[in-house]
């Protein structure tokens, strides 16, 4: 099927899209403040052992032998397999030893030999400054993205994009609270990189529209703007689709640690195609663009 | 566009030549051979197993300390230039005094002095002193705190790297971090247990008399308890000889007592002071303190004069080992906490990087299949660009020297599925090119031309988004920035110049064909 010869109307439902849109972003920020996410031991301070057993074993026996010691509320889940256990444990001890002193307690209570496998220990000062360097990176990169875009194009486009993009990150973060996937330090890069992609598909649909908007400056801006998606429809879903076969393949067979990464650049490279295509570029419609562009466009190869 | 000189082709055959020779290494073994590098991709702690510690000074006690040595200058001072003081106190980082109204002008002139409030740096004092009614407060200056945190960290890394050292890890790397944390990374450590509970104490040894209560004990008494026993000693204050003058402790094994003890040798001051002390006081205990508590508190039955001595606390071999590591490796200024800890495991580290690279494949496969089903011969030529983007991303990570973590190999394989985006932009671009323009080199032409500006917009949105994770992140999260702003970079080169080169050569041999993408 060759996408670009037909011709969808993208814009006829903007408002839907637009509202829908809307309804997304307040449930997500609402969710953020009711449910709130589950927050990794990146951001919430505490201890996380990833541990194997010689013999299958359950969660429930392995969290009675934690609470003995007293270092707050233990979580224990299967992971992987059922000799495969992750525990997350509230507090940090305040010995520089106490992990040693929990698998000595493990051993003692279950009488088998354990394996931990990853730990790590993150105390409550730590998690601060990580929670405040998370929020500022995503600023940050928010605040760059919208100055380039204004010095690369006008300022109707770069608080159109901005909008999508804050779309995309409050969306994503709402998934992440709905679902309750564990929200730590990889998730943030995540964010980023569904920031980087959703950019770059609503930079080109932006440069089509500024393409055609050089080339012809009497066209109906709804129309234009409904050709400069529908011309840059087939790219757009191509890219995503390769994208998105390659971030599959991370998912499925990347291991337990890549799992919630993965998801969220999926769920990303999804929100971002969307937003590019329905939220991006049909608010244009409303911010005025300037029409008469001085420069003339080379057609002379 | 279309057109390549000599001077181009041949800088795109170097950079193609150079990155395998670069990537060899890495799938081949060879070391140590004259024809290749040594340099291969550095594997981060979450693929190759390890310890990451983030240690932090309490510097809180050297600041006590060093404000109760500065009310004792004070106060001797005060007394020597007739200042008359009352009521003078410590409240938190600060010390307080009343002061007689008339001798104001002369106690600011004397908190003003060098020698008293010495300058620091350009820009400060020690202190700084506010009067109100007749009273002064004293507090320390930002600049003085953090000279105190600067010292104790430049004596405290110094001592951790001594104290790892001991333990025989291979390459550590052990650096300050702010003004009062030191990073610790040991690649390849199973089990950072031995490490942590060294680096928990700081070993602060000396050795004092135990009071007698008829005997002068003028600088005050300590009660301080034993470790093993349970008893409490009155400890005198005074300190005969302390951990900096000792030489060397090795663990040994005392027969008499049948348990392990700790054999150590003091400098010549220590053993002067040692001897000294000694003679003058047979028949009194000495107190062995380490850290605030009383190893042992043996009977001196002669004087000891050649500076040698053993500590004996019924230790066990591995303790008596321990403790002779600590006692060589000197005394840390300030207890240190493990404010962060990240450990990977040898076997996860490699089942890690299994899975990794399982993933990449299966992607890589998946996104060829998906090029070639949709642009034959071009997707061919999309693909073989994609082959030399992976090839150059490994190259430059080994040729930087850059780390490789888990979320970076993710970096990879989503630069992978990202990196045909700019193929796909070129090809669909042509498509419509070809629509207008019947001449295939014109239409080519036209469309690497305008897609130009397309790509480097997009790809510099992205780049921007790894630069301020690299700066933001730490770690993994690090990993994964360098490894998307490299395969940024080489996607540009590889499909941009690369690619054009390629399809270059086949339009020059089909000019007149026609072409369908």
């Amino acid at each position: 099927m060759n996408l670009y010869d037909r011709k969808y109307n993208f814009l006829k439902y903007k408002k839907s899209f637009m509202f829908i849109s809307l309804i997304f972003f307040i449930l997500s920020i609402l969710l953020f403040y009711v449910k709130g996410l589950n927050l990794g031991v990146d951001f919430k301070g505490g201890t996380v052992i990833e541990m194997k057993f010689d013999q299958p074993n359950n969660s429930e026996e392995i969290r009675k032998s934690l609470l003995k010691i007293d270092l707050g509320d233990v979580k224990v889940k299967e992971f992987g397999s059922n000799k495969e256990f992750l525990a997350t444990i509230e507090q940090k001890g305040k010995n520089n030893d106490f992990v040693n002193s929990i698998k000595i307690q493990l051993e003692k209570d279950l009488n088998i030999k354990i394996d931990f496998r990853r730990v790590e220990v993150v105390g409550s000062k730590v998690s601060k400054e990580l929670t405040i360097d998370g929020i500022y990176s995503v600023i940050i990169a928010l605040t760059l993205m919208l100055i380039y875009i204004w010095f690369r194009f006008e300022w109707q486009f770069s608080l159109g994009s901005i909008i999508a993009l804050v779309h995309d990150v409050i969306i994503t973060i709402g998934v992440f609270s709905l679902i309750g996937y564990e929200f730590n330090l990889s998730i943030v890069a995540a964010i980023l990189t569904i920031v980087g992609y959703s950019m770059n598909d609503t930079v080109i649909i932006y440069d089509r529209i500024r393409e055609f908007l050089k080339k012809d400056d009497k066209q109906d801006i709804i129309e234009l703007i409904n050709d400069s998606i529908n011309s840059t429809l087939s790219r757009t879903l191509k890219t995503s689709g390769t994208t998105l076969l390659a971030l599959i393949s991370i998912y499925f067979f990347g291991g337990e640690i890549l799992k919630g990464f993965s998801f969220a650049l999926i769920w990303g490279i999804i929100i971002g195609t969307y937003s590019s295509i329905f939220i991006a570029s049909p608010i244009l419609v409303y911010f005025n663009v300037k029409r008469n562009w001085e420069e003339v466009v080379d057609n002379t190869p | 566009m279309l057109y390549f000189s000599r001077f181009k082709v041949f800088s795109i055959l170097l950079v193609f030549i150079f990155g395998i020779y670069f990537f060899i290494p890495n799938i081949l073994p060879i070391s140590n051979n004259i024809l290749f590098s040594n340099k291969k991709v550095n594997l981060g702690l979450d693929l190759q197993g390890g310890s990451y510690l983030l240690l932090e000074i309490d510097s809180k006690p050297l600041i006590e300390q060093k404000l109760q040595s500065k009310s004792l200058e004070l106060r001797r001072e005060l007394r020597e230039k007739n200042l008359i003081y009352t009521n003078f106190r410590s409240e938190k980082d600060s010390l307080l005094f009343n002061f007689k109204l008339d001798q104001r002008n002369t106690l600011e002139q004397f908190l003003n002095d060098k020698v008293i409030n010495p300058i620091i740096s350009s820009t400060g004092r020690e202190f700084s002193a506010i009067y109100q009614s007749d009273i002064v407060t004293i507090t320390f200056t930002v600049d003085l705190l953090n000279l105190i945190k600067k010292n104790a960290l430049e004596q405290s890394i110094e001592i951790v790297r001594n104290r790892i050292d001991e333990l025989g890890t291979k390459e550590p790397n052990i650096i300050t971090r702010g003004l009062d944390r030191i990073l610790v990374e040991l690649p390849g450590l199973k089990d950072p247990g031995e490490i942590k509970k060294l680096l928990g104490k700081t070993a602060q040894l000396n050795f004092r008399f135990l009071s007698n209560s008829n005997i002068d004990s003028s600088l005050g008494v300590d009660i301080l308890n034993s470790p093993k026993k349970d008893i409490q000693y009155n400890v005198e204050k005074r300190i005969i000889v302390s951990g900096e003058n000792l030489i060397d402790a090795q663990p040994g094994f005392d027969q008499l007592t049948n348990s392990s003890v700790v054999n150590f040798k003091l400098d010549n001051l220590g053993a002067r002071k040692f001897a000294m002390a000694s003679k003058d006081n047979i028949g009194r205990n000495l107190a062995i303190v380490l850290d605030n508590e009383v190893i042992s508190a043996p009977v001196i039955r002669d004087a000891i004069i050649t500076g040698n001595g053993q500590i004996s606390g019924n230790f066990t071999a591995q303790e008596a080992n321990e403790l002779a590591i600590l006692l060589r490796s000197g005394a840390l200024p300030a207890p240190l906490s493990i404010i962060e800890e990240r450990t990977v495991g040898p076997d996860l580290g490699k089942e890690s990087v299994q899975s990794g690279i399982f993933s990449l494949v299966v992607g890589f496969l998946l996104v060829i299949m998906y090029m070639f089903y949709n642009y034959r011969i071009f997707g061919f030529f999309s693909n073989i660009s994609l082959l030399l983007n992976l090839i150059l991303i490994v190259s430059t990570l080994s040729i930087l020297g850059s780390t490789l973590t888990l979320p970076g190999i993710a970096g990879i394989i989503l630069t992978v599925g990202m990196a045909v985006d700019s193929n796909v932009l070129i090809y669909e671009r042509i498509k419509e090119e070809l629509k207008l323009e019947k001449n295939n080199l014109i239409a080519f032409d036209t469309a690497y031309k305008k897609v130009l500006t397309t790509i480097l917009d997009s790809n510099i949105t992205t780049l921007i988004a790894a630069i301020v994770l690299y700066f933001m992140g730490s770690g993994p999260v690090k990993g994964f920035a360098i490894t998307l702003a490299i395969g940024i970079i080489s996607t540009f080169f590889t499909t941009y110049v690369f690619g054009r080169f390629l399809v270059s050569i086949y339009i020059k041999k089909n000019k007149e064909a026609l072409i369908r993408i």
